[in-house]
């Protein structure tokens, strides 16, 4: 069988158009899919493959708030570099879904390469002609890999699934990721039981290989090789990261309700806690409840929690909203709770299944009144496991609400890290009076600072002393925990709780600084804008622009974070979200002459952040930093001319 | 052996005496002849009677009249004044904890029936252990009067005069037996005859018990024509049942009279007694024969008062999380860490 195939076209790049030059171990796929078609399983095994070849690398789901039938993107990066952050251009785009195929192939810089289905009803060459297409016949390819079982009723929905195998096949040949990395990588997705899948898929794979290396030029330009960069490190989604920081945090009462992007952190957290907190009697060490609703998962982690429990909730932003009056109480009345929030693009439903850091602002200030609350924001999943441990102590310790900041992009999608290191700091109680304690002290005030540090002893319900019970209540109350409107009494108290707080600031994790003393251009940036901002560093430092970092890992931001901004003439600070949070939450603490100094960079398309977000808008800012087109610091304002990443996909 | 200054207290297989200021609390400051207080008073004597431990007694509430009491007794036992409509969540989590205690949450009508409508009925459906009890005045007194969602069709507002309400109400004992909770009785703060025995066999019982007590609202609903005053619920009330409830006691002691006595006994031992007044096809042990004789007799418009329902071999949320013996919150630390080992394995998988 001969099938022709035109030859690559060559188009004249004009100016200034970024252009996807050849390249070894710096790679970009995107593929386009349909929801529900079972692609994750394809993209996984990309993935495992670039791992198994030693090549730093990570993936990102890009989907809808849909269960079948929606188009879907996965993202794969490779990068010798080590770079995992999201990338703007993709330069080999895999189109299996003909509703979004046109806009994609919009999207790609000139030279790069797109491979797609060949019976599509329009042939997505007569788009534009600078870009290498490669159609293929995977209807014909995936029959040949599956022929057809009449015994088999699920065989038209399973053949379905495999037929992404055979890009797995095409894409492997196109970037010289090894096949049996593949095979290693399908056996790895299908274990056990599902041999007999992963034959399948095996040789769905191979149907895609060989076919390509039939019908498809070699040397093309965008490959990858063997290196060994990766050790030991391990793939991990950052929700699986904090479940893990859970399980080894010690949380012993788990309460939860399902909500995107926050149900696989509460299901895995279940899982590990089933698994390796039962005793060989089948006896728990913890219990776990998918709640009613929010309000009611964070009133049992508080009931919890002020009768002893490590207690955690997982949720996001509309849950947030939910728990917000009891947050305040937990504030006042003073009791442990973590509250992980995996953020996700709102205001309202927003967009439920794309990234943000919209709620921090929010977390650290919830409640009505005068609140404020520690928020640990991890910049990696390593983070996302140690900040989860941290948190549970620190709740502990300070008796009161701990928020844990992430999000989508790094929840739900994988990245690449060193394996998670015990924790050595024995876990922390805080300071829980006993029975013999109050026989010892022979008074108990709830609310009275005895140490000057805010921080107020307690008892816990249980306790065989006359001393022991107190009355916990959201109303004014004394230093016995009284009711009291006394003006004194209230003000009092209100002051020993920022007190607390600036106690907690002391101890809190301190930002990560990295880069150069002299920089006169300092960046902030904080959650998963960290990889991007690696990157971006880079770039700029190569267009001569040398940057000194500070990433914030917890608010209230420490001293250290004030200083920073000192050293430096102009200060760029990353955000996920249109309001700069970050931004204004510094201009309201630091001292006047230096806030100026201060400009947001903000990003909330949906998208992850790329290092291209930060770079644009800085080199903008540094080259030409006034007159008519001085560029705003948003990606879509200062580019008006280029297309932002996803299409549409409303299905309306 | 206990004097009047002391009252025997039994706890997880030992005994001590404790002062009975210990089961006392503050003044009340709720109006005066309000039914919230009567209710207190009885709710101390039935804890001492059963000989409740108060360290090992936890009291909630949400917010509202009701949600005040939980100040007024068991001092030595910790007390959670929560949020309007969501002392459930509290208590289930406190529950959770350390499932040695005992829980008593406090609710009003516009606490439970109203804003905590969710909450109430889903700590049913987990048949959590918990004495929930609704002071239900069918009105809110600490926002001045306005109806709660359990005043009556025709209700009027503050006054023999006032504006009459269109709704009708929820039934709460209907909606607990449908939500899945295991003990249901309504009263009345005027009978303490049948409320104590009442309240002793709901601190005993394992599993949700709910107390559907009407209370009076002195100073908005208490007037003739309110099915939620004094004088219409002392003249109106129908006992379904003269309530009995016997300690631990050998069976051959409350051996059932044919006909006459229903007795149930409860997880511990103990039995409560039921010797049928009116109505007497109702089956307490059956949630159809309960739900039918309560649809019936609202239709009718007659307020009975009693047993409706008890369920006391179901067993309760805390039982089914299948926790270790030992309180959570009591549990070592190390107990809560997995191993290193159990670390590397786990990197292993990933």
């Amino acid at each position: 069988m001969s099938v022709t195939f035109p030859s690559v076209e060559t188009h004249p790049v004009s100016d200034g158009i970024a252009t996807s030059p050849a390249s070894v171990n710096d790679l970009a796929i995107r593929v386009g899919t349909v929801n529900g078609s079972g692609s994750q399983s394809a993209n996984l095994v990309l993935l495992r493959a670039l791992y198994a070849m030693g090549i730093p690398c990570s993936g990102k789901n890009v989907f809808p708030s849909n269960i079948e039938g929606l188009p879907t993107w996965f993202h794969i990066r490779a990068s010798a570099k080590g770079y995992v952050g999201h990338r703007l251009d993709t330069p080999i785009l895999v189109c299996m879904n003909e509703m979004t195929a046109k806009d994609d192939v919009r999207l790609l810089n000139p030279g790069s390469i797109c491979i797609y289905r060949d019976d599509f009803a329009e042939d997505l060459r007569t788009i534009r002609n600078d870009v290498q297409f490669f159609p293929v016949p995977f209807a014909k390819l995936v029959e040949q890999a599956y022929p057809p079982d009449k015994a088999d009723k699920a065989y038209r929905d399973k053949l379905r699934k495999v037929i992404n195998m055979v890009y797995v096949g095409v894409v492997a040949y196109v970037t010289g990721i090894e096949i049996e990395a593949v095979e290693a990588g399908i056996r790895r997705e299908f274990p056990g039981r599902k041999a007999k899948a992963a034959e399948i898929n095996i040789s769905a794979a191979r149907t895609g290989y060989e076919w390509s290396k039939d019908h498809l030029p070699d040397n093309l330009p965008f490959r990858v090789e063997r290196l060994d960069s990766t050790g030991n490190q391990i793939l991990i989604e950052g929700n699986k990261a904090a479940a893990l920081g859970a399980l080894f945090g010690g949380t012993s009462v788990m309460t939860w309700y399902p909500i995107t992007p926050s149900s696989s952190l509460a299901e895995y957290a279940e899982d590990f806690l089933k698994k390796h907190r039962t005793g060989p009697d089948g006896k728990a060490t913890f219990a776990v409840v998918q709640a009613e609703d929010e309000l009611a998962a964070i009133g049992m982690a508080i009931g919890a929690g002020w009768a002893g429990a490590r207690a955690l909730t997982a949720t996001s932003g509309p849950g947030i909203g939910l728990m917000t009056e009891f947050v305040g109480l937990a504030y006042f009345a003073e009791i442990p709770v973590v509250i992980i929030d995996v953020q996700r693009m709102g205001p309202s439903t927003g967009l439920p299944t794309r990234t943000s850091q919209g709620d921090v602002l929010k977390m650290h200030l919830l409640g009505h009144g005068d609140c404020r609350h520690v928020v640990l924001i991890p910049g990696s999943v390593g983070e996302c496991y140690s900040l989860t441990i941290e948190a549970l102590d620190l709740a502990q310790q300070f008796q009161t609400p701990i928020f844990v900041a992430t999000d989508l992009d790094m929840g739900m999608n994988l990245w690449l890290t060193d394996p998670f290191p015990y924790p050595e700091k024995p876990m922390e109680r805080g300071k829980v009076l006993s029975a013999e304690d109050l026989e010892r002290y022979g008074q108990f005030e709830r609310y009275k600072d005895v140490d000057g540090d805010g921080v107020c002893r307690r008892t816990v319900p249980g306790t065989e002393h006359p001393l022991a019970a107190y009355f916990t209540r959201g109303t004014g109350h004394n230093e016995k925990s009284g009711y009291s409107e006394r003006p004194e009494d209230w003000k009092k108290n209100l002051d020993r709780l920022a007190r607390k707080l600036e106690t907690a600031r002391g101890v809190l994790p301190k930002p990560v600084i990295e880069g150069q003393v002299a920089a006169t251009v300092g960046l902030i940036a904080y959650g998963s804008s960290h990889p991007a901002v690696v990157e971006a560093r880079d770039i700029l430092k190569d267009q001569g622009i040398a940057t000194e970092y500070c990433r914030i890992r917890a608010l209230p931001t420490s001293d250290e974070v004030t200083h920073f901004i000192e050293r430096h003439q102009r200060v760029y600070v990353v955000e996920q979200n249109r309001d700069a949070q970050i931004t204004a939450l510094l201009r309201a603490s630091l001292p006047g002459s230096i806030t100026d100094r201060l400009r947001a960079l903000t990003h909330y398309n949906g998208t992850p952040l790329a290092a291209e977000n930060i770079v644009r808008p800085i080199l903008g800012w540094e080259k030409s930093p006034s007159g008519p087109g001085w560029p705003t610091g948003n990606v879509e304002v200062d580019n008006p001319d280029k297309p932002h990443d996803a299409p549409d996909i409303s299905p309306e | 052996m206990a004097t009047e200054a002391t009252v025997l207290v039994q706890s997880n297989g030992h005994s001590f005496e404790l002062p009975t200021l210990a089961f006392a609390g503050l003044p009340s400051t709720l109006c005066k002849g309000c039914g919230h207080n009567s209710i207190t008073s009885y709710l101390i004597e039935a804890c001492k009677a059963v000989g409740v431990n108060p360290y090992n007694t936890v009291k909630f509430s949400g917010i509202g009249c009701s949600s005040k009491t939980p100040a007024y007794f068991l001092q030595y036992s910790h007390g959670f004044n929560a949020l309007h409509g969501r002392m459930p969540s509290v208590a289930t989590g406190a529950a959770l904890a350390n499932r040695k205690l005992l829980s008593i949450g406090i609710s009003g009508d516009g606490d439970t029936a109203n804003i905590g409508m969710g909450q109430f009925k889903h700590a049913c459906r987990r048949n959590l252990p918990l004495v929930y009890i609704v002071e239900n005045n069918g009105c809110y007194g600490l926002t001045k009067g306005q109806f709660s969602a359990t005043a009556d069709l025709k209700a009027p507002l503050r006054r023999e005069t006032g504006e009459q309400n269109t709704i009708p109400p929820f039934d709460l004992c209907l909606e607990a037996i449908m939500g899945g909770a295991t003990f249901v009785a309504r009263s009345f703060a005027g009978d303490k005859k049948q409320l104590l025995p009442l309240l002793k066999a709901a601190l005993t019982h394992k599993g949700l018990s709910f107390l559907d007590i009407i209370s009076p609202c002195v100073t908005f609903n208490d007037f003739s024509s309110s099915t939620k005053s004094w004088d219409w619920a002392k003249a109106h009330e129908e006992p379904l049942q003269e309530v009995g409830f016997v300690r631990r006691l050998p069976e051959i002691e409350v051996e059932q009279k044919a006909g006459e006595t229903t007795n149930v006994q409860l997880h511990d031992g103990s039995w409560i007694t039921l010797r049928a007044l009116r109505h007497d096809e109702l089956k307490v042990t059956d949630r159809k024969s309960a739900t039918s004789l309560l649809m019936e007799s609202n239709e009718r418009g007659e307020f009975l008062t009693g047993l409706m329902y008890v369920a006391p071999d179901r067993p309760d949320f805390v039982t089914m999380q299948n926790m270790v013996e030992t309180p959570l919150s009591r549990l070592p630390l190390e107990a809560l860490r997995p191993s290193r080992e159990t670390l590397q394995k786990i990197m292993e998988t990933i």
